[in-house]
């Protein structure tokens, strides 16, 4: 008992170091304080030791679509390229808290992607070879078997659209969105990287071809090494580098149910209604959608969204009619046309790019960490991200994922 | 609900329409090479601010142009295509 209050009195203070002035030169410059940059900024100090590293965020810590999304964590995507990649995520997470020292509360809970369709339960069968033949826990499973896991469901051959069979993984998680992006921050603090929070990059500096600096609302940087890691707003830091994206920016929606005793264990998706669903740790529901049907650099709510959102929620769990919502969000998510994202080399030398994050951001936190530090820290990009590269739209070799959330099948 | 105030129809649900890409000449197939080709395929402006797009409304099978703000999502002006298509090519090419 003495001993738990002494530890209780001796934790480590979970606080980042107090801001400092920008100093005229680093090493390294990561322009977005999310859970992608954060997690660059922790490898390429733990694992490459460059540690004489900023982080720019242009408000506070994580407030971009780190806060914005859904927590959901999953390797059971359609390409080899694709399922590999985010396999390796889900690896780097189970082991997450340890390596942080820090609880980002990671809970597997199992997820069931639901077919409604022959086209689905075929798409299914196809991820579930795919990922099998990767060494990943993906089977396709029957209605019979998914009475089993999620006993809530509409199972009945009445409902609007019956539910024909689903693809289960069983390493389906939720964890703590922003325990993600502090947990980083904070062991990265502590190996000197400095996080300046409300510094807003203004331009790149460019000269015969490559990257010399970054100019900030707080001053100007010499840098000979940049990583932007801005999903959201990519379109326009590249502009200031010099070049273009195969992104368009389309608010991504979600919302939260009030908090209800635990009734659903697994995360239940439907590509066909457009709806991803998991209950909390607090009991509320999180439930998110697919995106806006037009671009828009905003977060702002729409009634369309929640209407055509609950009318599906309904259709999978009829008996949720009197729950009412507690908070909705939105994100502005980059868009590209093959679902994957864009990592790696850009036509600047030494000016590397994590963007391209569409819905599937979060789950790939780590695994974008340890491929964006080697890529700096090496100049040649990681195999694992190798072929989300920009130049794959010039080479006609895009990676078509039908996998991500929010793609019908 | 968000209204789109559309040239042949008047201002309707935004609902009924489909947004359709921003505005953008393409270059001749044959004049251009394989990177040319992408750039215009796949790469974006994406701009924050206002943009020319290409929307059209289902039910009337009406495409049309309309000038929009992509931050604040204000609709500033609606025109038939035939507008751009003129400025385009004045001399009716």
């Amino acid at each position: 008992m003495i001993g738990l209050l002494k530890l209780g009195f001796t934790r480590r203070r979970r606080q980042l170091p107090a801001a400092r002035e920008l100093k005229p030169s680093y090493d390294a410059v990561i322009i977005g304080g999310g859970g992608h940059g954060l997690a660059c900024a922790y490898y390429l100090a733990r694992t490459w030791g460059i540690t004489k590293v900023a982080v720019l965020e242009k408000s506070y810590l994580a407030s971009g679509n780190t806060a914005r999304n859904t927590a959901i964590i999953r390797s059971n995507y359609l390409t080899p390229d694709g399922v590999r990649f985010y396999d390796e995520s889900v690896r780097l997470f189970r082991e997450l808290s340890q390596e942080l020292d820090f609880n980002i509360l990671y809970g597997e809970r199992g997820h069931l992607t639901l077919a409604h369709t022959d086209s689905a339960l075929r798409t299914a069968r196809w991820r579930a070879e795919v990922n099998q033949h990767l060494g990943v826990d993906s089977s396709l499973v029957y209605p019979d078997d998914i009475a089993r896991l999620c006993p809530e469901l509409d199972l009945s051959e009445e409902a609007r659209y019956p539910i024909l069979g689903a693809l289960y993984h069983p390493p389906g998680s939720i964890a703590r969105h922003d325990a993600v992006a502090w947990g980083y921050a904070q062991r990265a603090a502590d190996y000197g990287v400095e996080i300046h929070t409300h510094t807003e990059v203004t331009g790149i500096d460019v000269e015969h071809g490559r990257v010399t600096g970054v100019r900030t609302t707080r001053g100007n940087i010499r840098t000979g090494r940049v990583l932007q890691a801005v999903a959201g707003m990519s379109s326009e830091l590249a502009r200031m580098a010099g070049f273009r994206l195969p992104i368009r920016t389309i608010p991504l929606q979600a919302c939260v149910s009030e908090a209800v005793k635990p009734f659903l264990d697994p995360i239940i998706v439907s590509g066909s209604l457009h709806i991803y669903v998991s209950q909390s740790a607090r009991g509320e529901l999180v439930m998110g959608g697919s995106t806006d049907p037009y671009p828009l650099y905003s977060t702002r709510s729409t009634f369309e969204f929640k209407e055509d959102l609950m009318m599906h929620m309904l259709e999978l769990f009829p008996f949720l009619g009197p729950l009412r919502i507690l908070r909705q969000w939105a994100g502005m998510a980059d868009m590209t046309p093959d679902f994957s994202p864009v990592m790696g080399l850009t036509p600047v030398e030494n000016y590397y790019i994590d963007a391209g994050w569409g819905t599937w951001g979060f789950k790939a936190t780590p695994v974008s960490g340890t491929c964006m530090a080697e890529t700096l820290a090496t100049g040649k990009p990681h195999r694992l991200c190798a072929p989300f590269a920009l130049e794959r739209f010039y080479d006609y070799a895009q990676v078509g994922e039908k996998g991500a959330a929010s793609v019908g099948h | 609900m968000k209204v789109m105030p559309c040239p042949l129809n008047g201002p309707r649900n935004i609902a009924e329409f489909t947004y359709g890409g921003v505005v953008h000449a393409m270059p001749e197939p044959n004049a251009v090479d394989d990177r040319q080709w992408a750039d215009y395929l796949f790469m974006e402006d994406n701009a924050c601010g206002v943009v020319r797009e290409w929307w059209y409304h289902g039910p009337t099978a009406y495409w049309f142009i309309a000038e929009r703000d992509t931050a604040s999502d204000e609709i500033l002006r609606t025109y038939p295509a035939a507008e751009w298509l003129a400025e385009r090519a004045p001399d009716g090419e």
